[in-house]
């Protein structure tokens, strides 16, 4: 990674803050986050850090906790773009950073989006509003993944399913959007860091 | 063709030279380009359309960049160009000699701000990438504190016998005063305005007024007192939007939306025309070493404060400008009728070389806008510099945008960084608890982003599909997937009802089809206030109606019979619901049958409201009505109207579901009510 030293001494002392000086950090350590409490999809981006994928361990599954080393790793996602990548080091890059959203998106790891996932997302992005019904909910992501299958796949007749969201499909469906840009979090200057708990 | 190497701009400008060339040869004395009518009457348009649809998210991304261009870059332009020309009128011969530092300035001052209308003009023709657009237009905008400052200080001080220190220092901190106190003023006007629209549901028509007379009126206030009336303008066209937008019906959103660009464009052609022929009016001092050293050193002064910004800037930016951006910033910094005006403005007795000033600003904009203008074109083509990318917004990208935002807030909570999205996300926060509860009605307060953007899809869709679709075919280039492809088990297990065949379901799909297009020529009793049925609201309500017809597969029915046949074809009731102007209606020759469905679009809590209605439709191979069998398609209910004549045969269901509340703000265009003794309805022609 190329993260600079500087930005890995701020993270770890983050991670000494988070995980109370210990070694490792499980799930729980999280919830001393105050600002956390707010988002969404909390669940799903906690998730994320204990997923055995994104540590890019050869196993599957989600790990107790995790180390300096771990944490480190799912930073590096995050990590800006830099002006001298070619083409092939941009590529992957960009690939990088969207299989770390797929696999967000993808909770029961068997490598498809499906509408039941998606579904799940939109709910969580949308439960900031208790008093939404679940309908709402539900008919966007069919629509979502109405057009999904309409981009990926094309005209369907009307007995073909469509199983799920591939990764391949997925990569289509960011076409537009400029993932090396936006996905990225600026560890320029850290201070001051944000108290916990 | 001639538009595709002449922009427009220039073309308006050749156009009022000859228009001022023949003017001055039948003897008349053309007009010039008179200060107040432009600043008053010309630019607050263009402003306004400029900021009520500014892309506010590349804007605020950008903003530390544009901020930088605008504020920094102008004022080193003044300097360096007032400096310079300074030293030029010194050693420029006894015609130059009497002219002071001041005055050089305050020339330096009014011809270095980019021009937003000549860059507008030109870049909207160019398509260019949208952060390229958004950088130098950007800074077009902003940078009219600055000139505003700088104008009005120069001006000042050539009155002053001494100039102080002090003098100074209040110029620096009057240009805070300036920009702010116009940004502040543009978000108060903007706060009224969004307040005024939530309770605007009773009178729609007159919606677009509010929004186009308080943002006349911040401009107006905010260069009463000198302050920025262009930041202003667009402080309160960006503040106002996201809540007047939630309030005001659809017709509303399109009316504004007409009228800004209608008259964004004959102001901008206007401005052309008159600076065309202001220019063959005007007195002229033409003056060889003062013009030319004066386009000279504009050009040098761009470009080398874009080289050295940029740099700077480059530190700071995480998408770095290349090189070929920044020539195309440089290239793109277009002077116009802005510094035309204002030089016009200076007043003879402490400017006597005003006519100099003028015919060099006016040389300058003729160079920016005809040399510059033409050749940006091509040069972007030969720079292969990134295009404008018409990607259509999708509801997938929304949610994934969405998604993005909380997941790179989340991260920068748990690394413990108060960084650019965490106070984003602090501003949503703020803004969805409070402001959104005081400035928009109703239900809407509460709708989240990705709910009103759903359903602003939908409309679209629905529009689409009445424009192709009118003649009832489902045109190819609509996706044939459906709810079957995703989701084949969508029925529930518990349905009591039998599955809907395809067959049915394609019936249903006709006669919904052939409806739609009868539907259309049904037209309320016309008044004044009353517009025309809009053929998008019978689309609207087929998008509903199939939504409906889905929700009501997996829900229990209420077995109602048919309503009695008899009811929709007596002659008064047809006649009634045909309510028509005579003079602008030509019936069909079968209209007196028209199936009529009225849609109420309940909520799915209270399936008790929904009547099933079965009609035997006129012209297709309609369902056979037997009681027995659920009619579990047809999810119609009629309604009559509470009187005859009455221009809300559409009067969606009472209660506060959201289905309803966007209903009442697509149909409650109506205006208002009907007189009483209107209750009489027409007859339509050929009865």
């Amino acid at each position: 990674t190329t993260v600079t030293s500087e930005q890995i001494e701020h993270l770890h002392r983050r991670f000494k803050q988070l995980s109370r000086d210990e070694l490792t950090i499980r799930k729980e350590n999280f919830d001393s986050i105050p600002d956390l409490e707010f988002n969404p999809i909390r669940g799903k981006i906690i998730h994320a850090f204990f997923d055995k994928r994104n540590l890019r361990q050869e196993s599957d599954g989600l790990a107790d906790e995790i180390n300096f080393e771990d944490f480190l790793t799912i930073m590096s996602y995050f990590r800006p773009i830099e002006m001298n990548m070619d083409e092939e080091q941009l590529d992957r890059f960009r690939k990088e950073k969207l299989k770390f959203l797929f696999h967000m998106y993808d909770s029961d790891h068997d490598g498809k989006i499906t509408l039941q996932e998606y579904r799940n997302v939109v709910e969580e992005l949308l439960s900031g509003n208790p008093h939404l019904e679940k309908e709402s909910a539900r008919s966007i992501a069919d629509g979502a993944m109405m057009e999904a299958a309409s981009i990926c796949v094309g005209q369907m007749g009307p007995d073909q399913v469509y199983e799920g969201i591939t990764f391949e499909d997925f990569l289509k469906m960011w076409q537009g959007i400029d993932i090396e840009t936006k996905m990225h979090v600026r560890f320029l200057n850290m201070e001051p860091i944000a108290p916990c708990y | 063709s001639v538009s595709n190497i002449v922009p427009e701009s220039c073309l308006l400008i050749v156009v009022g030279l000859l228009v001022g060339g023949l003017i001055k040869g039948v003897g008349e004395k053309p007009p010039i380009l008179n200060s107040d009518i432009f600043f008053l009457f010309l630019l607050p348009p263009i402003i306004l359309d400029a900021g009520y649809f500014l892309p506010l998210r590349q804007f605020t991304e950008n903003l530390g960049t544009i901020l930088i261009f605008a504020v920094v870059g102008t004022l080193w332009n003044a300097f360096f160009l007032g400096g310079l020309m300074y030293a030029v009128c010194q050693l420029g011969g006894p015609g130059l000699n009497h002219i002071g530092l001041l005055a050089n300035l305050l020339f330096g001052s009014i011809i270095s701000a980019v021009d937003p209308v000549a860059v507008l003009a030109v870049f909207e023709e160019i398509h260019i990438n949208e952060l390229l657009h958004i950088l130098v237009f950007g800074e077009s905008l902003l940078n009219d504190a600055v000139t505003v400052v700088l104008y009005h200080l120069f001006e000042e001080f050539a009155t002053f016998e001494q100039v102080t220190i002090i003098d100074i220092i209040l110029g620096f901190l009057s240009f805070f005063v300036v920009s702010l106190g116009g940004v502040f003023v543009g978000v108060i006007y903007g706060v009224i305005t969004a307040f005024t629209s939530r309770f605007t549901s009773h009178i729609r028509v007159i919606e677009p007024l509010f929004v186009f007379l308080y943002s006349y009126m911040a401009y107006l206030s905010a260069e009463l007192f000198h302050l920025s009336g262009i930041m202003a303008l667009i402080a309160s066209g960006v503040v106002m939007r996201p809540y007047v937008e939630a309030n005001i019906s659809h017709k509303s959103h399109t009316t504004i939306k007409y009228f800004l660009k209608m008259w964004s464009s004959v102001s901008e052609t206007l401005i052309f025309i008159f600076l065309g022929v202001s220019t063959v009016a005007g007195h002229h001092y033409w003056n060889w070493t003062f013009v030319i050293s004066t386009l000279l050193f504009c050009l040098i002064a761009r470009v080398l404060g874009v080289l050295v910004l940029t740099w700077f800037i480059n530190k700071f930016r995480i998408v770095k400008l290349t090189p070929k951006d920044q020539f195309i910033i440089a290239y793109g910094g277009l002077r116009g009728a802005i510094a035309f005006s204002l030089c016009y403005l200076l007043d003879y007795k402490h400017f006597g070389m005003r006519d100099m000033f003028l015919t060099a600003i006016i040389t300058v904009i003729f160079f920016t806008v005809f040399v510059q203008g033409m050749t940006i074109r091509p040069l972007v083509d030969l720079l292969a510099v990134k295009k404008k990318q018409e990607t259509k917004r999708s509801i997938n990208e929304e949610i994934h945008t969405q998604f993005l935002d909380h997941l790179l807030t989340g991260i920068e909570d748990i690394c413990g960084h108060y960084g650019h999205h965490h106070w984003k996300d602090k501003l949503n926060r703020f803004n969805k608890k409070y402001v959104k509860k005081c400035l928009i009605a109703g239900e809407r307060s509460k709708e989240p982003q990705l709910i009103a953007f759903y359903h602003k899809m939908e409309m679209k869709q629905a529009i689409e599909l009445v424009e192709s679709g009118g003649i009832g075919k489902i045109p190819s280039a609509v996706s044939t997937v459906s709810i079957q492809n995703i989701n084949p088990k969508s029925l529930p297990v518990e349905r009591i009802l039998p599955a809907l065949s395809k067959d049915k379901e394609e019936e249903i799909r006709k006669i919904l089809r052939n409806n739609l297009q009868k539907t259309r020529q049904r037209l309320r009793s016309y008044n004044r206030h009353t517009l025309v049925a809009d053929p998008y609201e019978e689309a609207w309500n087929q998008m509903l109606l199939r939504r409906q017809k889905a929700r009501q597969l997996e829900q229990k029915m209420n077995n109602y019979l048919t309503v009695p046949a008899h009811k929709l074809e007596s002659p008064t009731m047809s006649r009634a619901r045909i309510g028509s102007d005579p003079l602008a209606y030509e019936p069909k020759t079968d209209s007196e049958n028209l199936p009529i469905i009225t849609i109420d679009p309940a909520s799915p809590q209270s399936p008790e409201s929904v009547d099933l209605a079965n009609e035997e439709p006129k012209g297709c191979g309609g369902l056979p009505p037997s009681p027995e069998e659920d009619e579990e398609g047809l999810v119609m209910q009629v309604k009559e109207p509470s009187s005859p004549g009455t221009d809300d045969v559409f009067t969606p269901g009472t209660g506060e579901s959201p289905s309803n509340q966007r209903m009442l703000r697509c149909l409650s265009d109506p205006g208002p009510q009907p007189e009483p003794e209107e209750g009489e309805p027409f007859i339509p022609k050929g009865q």
